[in-house]
């Protein structure tokens, strides 16, 4: 009876064991490489799931790497891509990098003409390989602007009116002025707090009359505009304005600009909307805070533009389920639900048109949508260039050799200039 | 004889399975009979050896020797591929950029190719200089202090240890807690009336913490060597040079320093070698700045090779291939005074 009992608990679990087998022979494992901002992950989750009851037999695993350096975090997947073993898909947002690994997706997703009218040319355009390169390797997940942002309680103490409520030219030097004031008035230990990294400052150098480009179209850093720019930057760092420690620590600067805003040791961040999510996270109802347009001057106002993502490996063992999530998440409702939730600007043509309901952030989100018509050409020909992280490091590397007192400013001009100039050189040699 | 009845114990206590991990290991001991009996029959007892230590063997070299040979390949090549057959050949020009240097005492891009480079070097002279300096100072005053007769010594050596078991970069966040702006330090600073002093924002006082801090972490490692060094100085010797009426200061200087200096010149060498391969407690600390004060030969290399735009891998290879120069002479200087300490003892 015993052994009658064993044989037949056997039995089952040989059935049980080859019925997982050939279950886990069939599913599909779809791997996304991916870093968060802010909840954009937890949303993006909660879609997949959805995604996944619909489609019994495929699971989509979000592989969070953390996102402290973005070279690093390219290197990360340009490893893999190069070993042959590329995630299936990826949220970058250097693009550039991979042109030539990813997986066309014209003749598997439903419909290709969508994808064209529902996203920009530019950003489709600049995972091509060329001119006759009319593929579809992913979408825009969000669209990017840099901008600052103000504590408007501290405003409020100092009995200070916010300059850009009155007028929509504020300029950089009125900006400062004012913040110094409401610092002042408010024992607030900085003014002002300008987030470290060369992308953050294309469009100061734009707005003081700068060009990032000679005559012929290459990158040339030398001009007055951009020299007004660094002289006010430095200037702040050196009269105190600003805590020159953001400057001084690269890696962490950034974070430390935010921790300073969402602390209130600080008046005005200079960030994006990139940023929003964690400030309004880390602030809650601690005090109001907004964001405002771009300072403007004698080459206008703008904010520089940039945004992630979602690309497909043409490495993954299964293309036709990658097109499928694609079409999933490029929907217009399924878009609409992870901008609104995620504090997003959409880099979805339709939605931006139509605008979006947000569930919170609105009103930060508003005025930062309303920046995206002003982003001038050139900040455009930046950041879609296969350059444009060639054209963001060495910027904030050598200015904060400046603002240290390493280096003079000529010298650091001299020192971008070149180490642009030896990166693209690096980078055409293979 | 009776038998006296009893209760059965209610307790049931674990007995180790000793008889069943006796058969586990025998039967382990089988399976690995099973492949070295014929291997060791067709090797023979004295090749045996060689089989042993296959497996470290083949570790090292997939995971030290090949890097090492690939790294000395990248050297003499440029382009941003990961892959040695994707990248150009370019002879000898990475090294070539690294020493066209006018001036580099004072490098900066108008004079040097890589003045970041030459700037980093430059740190790490320092770093060199003033921290195994200072290391070696301070240890052998720890070890003196700890070797006499104090009350609380356990404690105290124990005290002195600890740093060492904790990990770097745990280290640089505590002390980076400690002296940032709104730190601990800077806190006491206040309370006493004091200025605020931004001691990682002004580029001397980020070198002066860094070099402190390494000291703080790594003493205790070198003072217990020293320690063991000490101890092994026979007592008589004290005592003969007592009764011939020595000062404190002469038997330290005539007995304690001259039996110490074998064990010294370890220390000094050792730490010469852990100190130009400074990196994770000063980029956790400092991130390299204020601007590129803290910035050593390490950190340059790992710049350059993985965080720069371009990842010039060729240029960061290069970069390593100088620094391994360096630690092989400082390598070789160990060994060379190691052999000539033997000899001399003998």
């Amino acid at each position: 009876m015993k052994q009658h009992r064993l044989l037949i608990l056997l039995v089952v679990l040989l059935t049980v064991l080859t019925v997982t087998l050939v279950a886990a022979q069939d599913a599909v494992e779809l791997r996304i490489t991916w870093y968060n901002d802010g909840n954009e992950g937890e949303v993006l989750r909660e879609l997949l799931d959805r995604f996944e009851a619909d489609n019994p037999g495929i699971t989509v695993v979000l592989d969070d790497i953390g996102y402290a350096d973005p070279n690093v975090y390219h290197s990360t997947i340009q490893a893999q891509v190069e070993a042959g073993d590329p995630p299936d898909l990826a949220r970058v947002n250097n693009v550039a990098l991979f042109i030539g690994d990813y997986l066309d997706l014209r003749p598997l997703v439903k419909d290709a003409t969508y994808y064209e009218t529902s996203f920009s040319e530019a950003v489709l355009n600049s995972l091509r390989a060329g001119e006759n390169d009319t593929g579809i390797y992913g979408f825009p997940l969000q669209f990017t602007i840099t901008a600052p942002f103000i504590n408007r309680t501290l405003f409020e103490q100092a009995g200070i009116e916010v300059p850009s409520d009155t007028r929509d030219d504020v300029t950089w030097d009125e900006w400062a002025e004012a913040a110094k004031q409401v610092a002042d008035a408010t024992g607030t230990p900085f003014a002002i707090a300008y987030e470290p990294r060369g992308h953050r400052f294309w469009g100061f150098v734009i707005s003081e009359g700068g060009s990032w480009f000679d005559e012929e179209g290459n990158f040339k850093v030398d001009s007055p505009g951009f020299r007004t720019a660094a002289e006010k930057l430095i200037g702040w760092n050196q009269n105190g304005l600003s805590d020159a420690t953001i400057w001084a620590n690269l890696p962490d600067g950034p974070s430390l600009a935010r921790d300073q805003f969402t602390n209130g040791q600080v008046v005005f961040l200079y960030s994006g909307s990139f940023a929003v999510g964690g400030l309004a996270n880390a602030i809650g109802d601690t005090f109001d805070w907004s964001a405002v347009p771009n300072p403007s001057g004698p080459g206008g106002s703008t904010g520089s533009p940039g945004g992630s993502l979602l690309v497909a490996f043409a490495g993954t063992k299964h293309p036709e389920e990658v097109a499928r999530l694609m079409d999933f998440l490029t929907q217009e409702e399924v878009l609409a639900e992870f901008s609104q939730r995620s504090s997003f600007l959409p880099g979805h043509l339709g939605l931006a048109e139509k605008g979006l309901d947000y569930e919170a952030n609105a009103d930060v989100l508003k005025v930062l949508s309303a920046e995206i018509p002003k982003i001038h050409e050139q900040a455009y020909r930046l950041q879609y260039s296969e350059y444009a992280f060639t054209y963001n490091r060495p910027i904030d590397n050598r200015l904060s050799q400046v603002i240290v007192g390493d280096l003079t400013l000529d010298d650091a001009i001299i020192a971008i200039q070149q180490d642009v100039d030896e990166a693209i050189k690096n980078a055409q040699a293979g | 004889m009776t038998d006296i009845p009893y209760d059965k114990p209610r307790v049931v206590r674990f007995r180790l399975p000793l008889g069943f991990l006796s058969d586990l290991l025998h039967g382990a001991m089988h399976l690995v009979d099973l492949v070295v009996v014929p291997v060791q029959r067709r090797l023979g007892t004295q090749r045996m050896a060689y089989f042993f230590v296959l497996p470290n063997l083949l570790i090292f070299a997939v995971f030290i020797l090949l890097p090492m040979l690939l790294n000395f390949y990248y050297a003499f090549t440029g382009g941003s591929a990961l892959y040695p057959q994707d990248r150009p050949f370019v002879g000898t020009d990475n090294f070539e950029a690294l020493f066209n240097c006018q001036n580099v005492f004072s490098p900066n891009p108008t004079t040097c190719q890589e003045d970041i480079f030459w700037r980093a070097v430059l740190n790490t002279g320092t770093f060199v200089v003033f921290q195994v300096g200072g290391m070696v100072l301070f240890a052998l005053v720890t070890a003196l202090a700890l070797n006499r007769k104090i009350r609380w010594r356990g404690f105290f050596r124990s005290v002195f240890f600890y740093p060492v078991l904790l990990s770097p970069v745990v280290v640089a966040l505590i002390w980076k807690w400690i002296l940032q702006r709104d730190g601990l330090l800077n806190a006491l600073l206040i309370a006493f009336g004091s200025d605020r002093i931004q001691f990682l924002l002004d580029p001397n006082w980020a070198r002066f913490w860094v070099i402190f801090v390494s000291i703080w972490a790594q003493m205790g490692f070198y003072t217990l060597i020293l320690l063991a060094g000490l101890q092994s100085i026979p007592a008589e010797l004290y005592e003969s040079a007592q009764i011939d009426g020595a000062s404190s200061w002469n038997r330290f200087r005539y007995v304690t320093l001259p039996l110490l200096m074998p064990t010294l010149l370890v220390v000094v060498v050792l730490s010469l070698i852990r100190a130009v391969q400074v990196f994770d407690q000063a980029f956790a600390l400092t991130g390299g700045g204020p601007g590129t004060a803290t910035t050593y030969v390490v950190q340059y290399i790992y710049n350059t090779g993985f965080t720069s735009t371009s990842r010039q891998a060729g240029l960061a290879a290069a970069a390593s291939v100088v620094l391994a120069g360096v630690l092989m002479l400082l390598t070789v200087t160990q060994l060379r005074l190691g052999r000539r300490a033997e000899v001399e003892e003998t």
